[in-house]
């Protein structure tokens, strides 16, 4: 037992190191779904009819097959027509334009969700389209948008789990090492598990208070009921 | 007499088959409170987007002080700065307070520094009785009050011509007359204006030209009194007095 004990001390730093590795996915992934997801979004309600098509084919694409299959395609693929990127780098590509996907919907859902007329108010005082995008429409629907998009943090932070089966030192990854060391294969997914739980309570803290934080006075529309 | 400031002629408009109004000519001289009257659907908001090229008219010309502005090539944002449009539905930016509303145009399209759009601003909210509603965001302002903001946040802009649509249709009763106080004030220091309103009672009060529309078409325009009294045609007098039963008369 003092062995194990040992052992599990000794582990700490492992996992600390691994779940550092799952955070930088999560972020990163995160950031740049964000801008890609915010053009593809932008492009789907705003665009001609040909960036339209473009968006729509990206988001369908990469909401359509899985993730697993997307990774694998970037990592195991992508040599194939002589593009040779490091473990880390497929995985920060490819779930940034996973989550991309996901998040363009989102806020296309929050931009269709302001009112015509506030583009309309925008452009009577002589505001360009993009200006009235940029200062009347986006501030809105960003705000709207928190609530839904609240979900994507913690899905991509689980989704993360899939580098593992490219070799990233991620949390999954340092648990499969614990697991093989320690013969304890279910006290260490419990506490990854755990872990996991830990920071989407976390996220989810966080998430509410930035609604709370960016709510618009006298606005009811974007929250829900206590 | 001067060019008018804000002139069209044989502006059409329609959606599919449906016409929204046909072969308008009108014009807009400085100083001018024109009212225009007339059935819902007539397509007089329509043309007050057009006039300020919200809505593209299909065909037809305008100009503002004199430049044809359907011109192609012609900077539709820079028109607008000039032609200050107030919505039946106020339309204030939701996530801005009434001065940051004001403020917008003036940081964004204008360029001003901050310290002196936010004195503009200030003013200007003053002027519609509400710089003390500065800092509360729309939602948390009567219906007249945001109302109020909107036609700060078009004056701001220094508009040659202020466009009115149906500004207090979206209002309670006792709501209307806080905004067409401050419209009433706005006629008094000369501000020009064309207001598509069923407020016959500010109409005689306040306008120098009635224009009645009805399916597209004008029917007729004139002097308030001669209008309201003497009627040319049937159709108008119909629906004045339709109008008046509805909204009650108003003797002065």
């Amino acid at each position: 037992m003092s062995d194990w004990l040992d052992f599990f001390w000794r582990s700490i730093p492992v996992f600390l190191n691994g779940l550092w590795v799952t955070l930088e996915l999560t972020a990163v992934g995160l950031i740049v779904g964000f801008g890609l997801g915010l053009a593809a979004a932008l492009g789907r309600v705003y665009g001609s009819p040909w960036v339209r098509r473009i968006c729509i084919a990206y988001i369908e694409i990469f909401r359509g097959t899985p993730l697993l299959v997307q990774l694998f395609l970037i990592y195991y693929g992508f040599p194939g027509i002589g593009i040779t990127l490091s473990r880390m780098m497929s995985a920060y590509l490819t779930l940034g334009l996973n989550s991309g996907a996901y998040q363009a919907e989102y806020l296309r859902g929050a931009i269709m969700a302001v009112s015509e007329g506030q583009m309309m108010a925008g452009r009577s005082i002589g505001l360009s389209r993009l200006a009235s995008i940029r200062y009347v429409i986006l501030p809105q629907a960003l705000r709207l948008v928190i609530p839904s998009w609240s979900n994507e943090p913690i899905l991509l932070l689980k989704s993360t789990a899939v580098a593992f089966l490219i070799a990233v030192p991620d949390l999954m990854t340092k648990a499969k090492l614990i697991a093989a060391r320690t013969y304890d294969p279910i006290g260490t997914y419990l506490a990854v598990a755990v872990v996991y739980l830990v920071i989407v309570g976390l996220l989810n803290e966080v998430m509410k208070a930035l609604e709370r934080r960016l709510r618009i006075p006298g606005l009811e529309i974007e929250s829900h009921k206590p | 007499m001067d060019q008018p400031i804000l002139k069209a002629t044989g502006l059409s408009k329609k959606y599919g088959d449906n016409v929204v109004f046909h072969n308008i000519d009108i014009a807009v001289e400085q100083g001018d409170i024109i009212v225009i009257i007339g059935p819902s659907g007539t397509g007089k908001s329509t043309l007050l987007r057009c006039l300020n090229l919200l809505t593209k008219a299909d065909s037809g010309k305008i100009w503002l002080d004199g430049t044809e502005i359907t011109a192609p090539g012609h900077s539709e944002d820079e028109v607008r700065q000039h032609i200050g449009m107030v919505f039946q539905n106020f339309l204030l930016f939701n996530h801005l307070t009434a001065l940051g509303n004001v403020m917008l145009g003036l940081t964004k399209v204008r360029h001003l520094p901050r310290e002196q759009a936010r004195e503009k601003a200030l003013s200007e909210l003053n002027r519609v009785g509400l710089a003390d509603r500065a800092g509360h965001y729309p939602g948390q302002l009567s219906g007249g009050q945001q109302q109020r903001v909107a036609i700060a946040r078009a004056l701001a802009m220094d508009p040659r011509v202020m466009l009115f649509d149906e500004p207090t249709s979206a209002l309670d009763p006792e709501l209307i007359g806080e905004v067409l106080e401050v419209m009433r004030q706005l006629a008094m220091q000369k501000m020009t204006m064309l207001v598509v309103t069923h407020e016959m009672g500010f109409a005689r009060e306040v306008a120098n030209r009635i224009i009645f529309m009805e399916k597209g078409s004008i029917v007729e325009e004139g002097a308030p009194n001669e209008l309201f009294l003497r009627p040319k045609f049937e159709r108008t007098r119909e629906f004045l007095w339709k109008i008046t039963e509805l909204y009650g008369h108003k003797k002065e």
